[in-house]
C-alpha cells in the first residue's frame, strides 16, 4: 500500500512494505529524516517528538500510514536558512547538550512550550517538558536553555 | 494489515461492517505500543480518531456531550474545564503533554483499563456512552459500560461517538496516586462527582473495572448537611474507611493490594475534605 506523507511541507510517496510502521520508522528508515529518535517506541522517552497539525506528539505512536493529508514538522525544519533556531543556540550555550540523544526531541517540545508559555516558570517547564527523558544532564542546563531563550526572546520583541 | 481512513462515520461504519474485527484507531496511543512491540498484529485497522463527528464537544442544556476524538489536551481547556472539572483534572494527570495531545476518551474507553483516568472520571459522572453500527446507535449505560479488564459492552461493529454526561453542580475531585508525578499509570484514583443531594465515588486501579464506592456514597449524602455543604468533623474517615472496604484490589508489579487499599482510604478521604468544609 501507497501513501502520501506531507514532512516539513514536502509531500512524499512512502512506498511501503507494512502498514504497521510507526512514523517514526518511516521519517528515519524510509524518508532520510533521522533527526527524530528511537529509543523506547512506546512514548515514554520523547526522544522520537514531532508536531502532528501543529500538537506535540510521539512519533512513534503515530500510525504512519493513517496519517496520509496531515502536516508533520520534524527537528530538521526548526533551523532556517540563517542558521541554528534561537531554542538550539540557547542549548548550545547553556551546555544543555551532553550525548544528545534526547536534543532533538526537546528541541521541537520546547519550541511548542515557548510558543504556549513565552516566560514558563520553573514548574510549568517541568511540567510542559515531562515527556522528554534525559539521562545525562539532570535537566538542570535544559532548564537554563528555556530561561536563556525565553529572555532573549523578549528582550528582541 | 491495510489501513483505512475513512472520510465520514457513515463510511467508518460501513468499513466496520464489511470487516468483522477491524481494529479502530485513535490516537494511537494505546495501540501503536502493541504494534511497536510486536504484541499486537491487527487485520484490518480503521481510523477514527479524526473524524469531524467525533470531534469537539457541544453543550446541551445541563449536560455535555464529548466526542469519542476529544483528546485530554483538549478536556483540561476551558470552557469545558469548569463545566467538567473531574475530567480536567483526570486528564490532567494522564502522561506527558505529548500523550495528552493525541489520547483521546474514546480510546480510553475502547481500551477499558482498570487503571484507565477517563474511564475512573467518566463513571463517577454517570450519563451515557454512544456507540454506532451500520444498524443504528445505541445509549449505553457509562456507569456499565465497561464489564471487565479491557473488556466493554461495545459489539465489534460498533464504533464509540460521544459520551453525555452532567454539567458539574457541585464540588469534583481527582485523585491518582502513582510512582511519581508524571507519566505514570496510576497504583490506585479515585473520582468524587458531588450532586445536590448525591455523591459518587469512582475508583480505578483497584478491580477488574473501575469500582463505585456505592456504600461510602451512601454515607455521605446522608452525613452532609446539603443546605451548607458541610460534613462533621470525622465523616471523612468513615467515608475513606467505606471506599477502601468496596475496593477490590490486587497485588501486582505496580503495587500490593494493601497498598493500594490504604491509598484508596486516604484519597477518597482527601477527596471528601475538599469538597465537604466541617
Ligand atoms: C507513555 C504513555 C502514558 C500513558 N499514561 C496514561 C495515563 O496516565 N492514564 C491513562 O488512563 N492512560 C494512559 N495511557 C494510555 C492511553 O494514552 C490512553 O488509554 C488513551 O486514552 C488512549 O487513547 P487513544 O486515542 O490514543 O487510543 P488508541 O490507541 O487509538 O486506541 C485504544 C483502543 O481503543 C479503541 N478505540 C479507539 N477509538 C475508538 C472508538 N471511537 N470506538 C471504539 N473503540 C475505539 C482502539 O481500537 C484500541 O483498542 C498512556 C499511554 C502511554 C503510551
Ligand atoms: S521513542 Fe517515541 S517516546 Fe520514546
Ligand atoms: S544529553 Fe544525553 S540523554 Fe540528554
Amino acid at each position: 500500500m501507497n501513501y502520501k506523507l506531507s514532512v516539513n511541507g514536502t509531500d512524499h510517496t512512502v512506498e511501503s512494505t507494512w502498514e504497521g510502521e510507526s512514523l517514526l520508522y518511516v521519517l528515519r528508515e524510509r524518508l532520510g529524516l533521522p533527526g527524530a529518535k528511537g529509543a523506547c517506541e512506546q512514548g515514554e522517552c520523547g526522544s522520537c517528538s514531532v508536531l502532528l497539525d501543529g500538537d506535540l506528539v510521539c512519533s512513534c505512536l503515530v500510525l504512519a500510514a493513517a496519517a496520509e493529508g496531515r502536516d508533520v514538522r520534524t527537528v530538521e525544519a526548526v533551523a532556517g536558512p540563517e542558521g541554528l533556531s534561537d531554542v538550539q543556540q540557547a542549548f548550545l550555550d547553556a551546555g544543555a547538550v551532553q550525548c544528545g540523544f534526547c536534543t532533538p526531541g526537546l528541541i521541537v517540545a520546547v519550541h511548542d512550550l515557548l510558543e504556549r508559555h513565552p516566560q514558563p516558570d520553573d514548574l510549568t517547564m517541568r511540567e510542559e517538558l515531562a515527556g522528554n527523558l534525559c539521562r545525562c544532564t539532570g535537566y538542570g542546563r535544559i532548564m537554563e536553555a528555556v530561561r536563556m531563550a525565553a529572555d532573549r526572546r523578549a528582550a528582541s520583541a | 494489515m491495510p489501513v483505512l481512513v475513512p472520510e465520514t462515520l457513515e463510511e467508518a461504519c460501513a468499513a466496520l461492517a464489511a470487516r468483522p474485527g477491524a481494529t479502530l484507531l485513535a490516537g494511537g496511543t494505546d495501540l501503536m505500543v502493541g504494534i511497536n512491540a510486536g504484541r499486537t498484529r491487527p487485520d484490518d485497522v480503521v481510523m477514527v480518531g479524526r473524524l469531524a463527528e467525533l470531534r469537539g464537544w457541544v453543550r446541551d442544556g445541563d449536560h455535555v456531550v464529548l466526542g469519542a476524538g476529544v483528546t485530554y489536551t483538549e478536556c483540561m481547556a476551558e470552557p469545558l474545564a469548569s463545566l467538567s472539572p473531574v475530567l480536567a483534572q483526570a486528564a490532567r494527570s494522564v502522561g506527558s503533554p505529548q500523550i495528552r495531545n493525541a489520547g483521546t476518551l474514546g480510546g480510553n474507553l475502547g481500551t477499558a483499563s482498570p487503571a484507565g483516568d477517563g474511564v475512573t472520571a467518566l463513571v463517577a459522572l454517570g450519563g451515557t456512552v454512544r456507540v454506532r453500527s451500520t444498524e443504528g446507535e445505541r445509549d449505553l449505560d457509562l456507569a456499565t459500560f465497561v464489564t471487565g479488564p479491557r473488556r466493554t459492552e461495545r459489539r465489534p461493529d460498533e464504533l464509540i461517538v460521544s459520551v453525555r454526561v452532567p454539567v458539574a453542580d457541585g464540588p469534583q475531585e481527582f485523585l491518582k496516586l502513582g510512582t511519581r508525578n508524571a507519566m505514570v499509570i496510576a497504583v490506585a484514583s479515585v473520582a468524587l462527582v458531588v450532586e445536590p443531594g448525591a455523591v459518587r465515588l469512582a475508583m480505578g486501579s483497584v478491580g477488574p473495572g473501575p469500582v463505585r464506592a456505592t456504600e461510602a456514597e451512601a454515607f455521605a449524602a446522608s452525613v452532609v448537611d446539603w443546605t451548607t455543604g458541610t460534613a462533621a468533623a470525622g465523616a471523612a474517615d468513615e467515608f475513606g474507611a467505606l471506599a477502601a472496604a468496596a475496593s477490590r484490589p490486587i497485588d501486582d508489579h505496580r503495587s500490593s493490594a494493601a497498598y493500594r487499599r490504604r491509598a484508596i482510604e486516604i484519597l477518597a478521604k482527601r477527596a471528601f475534605l475538599r469538597s465537604f468544609s466541617s
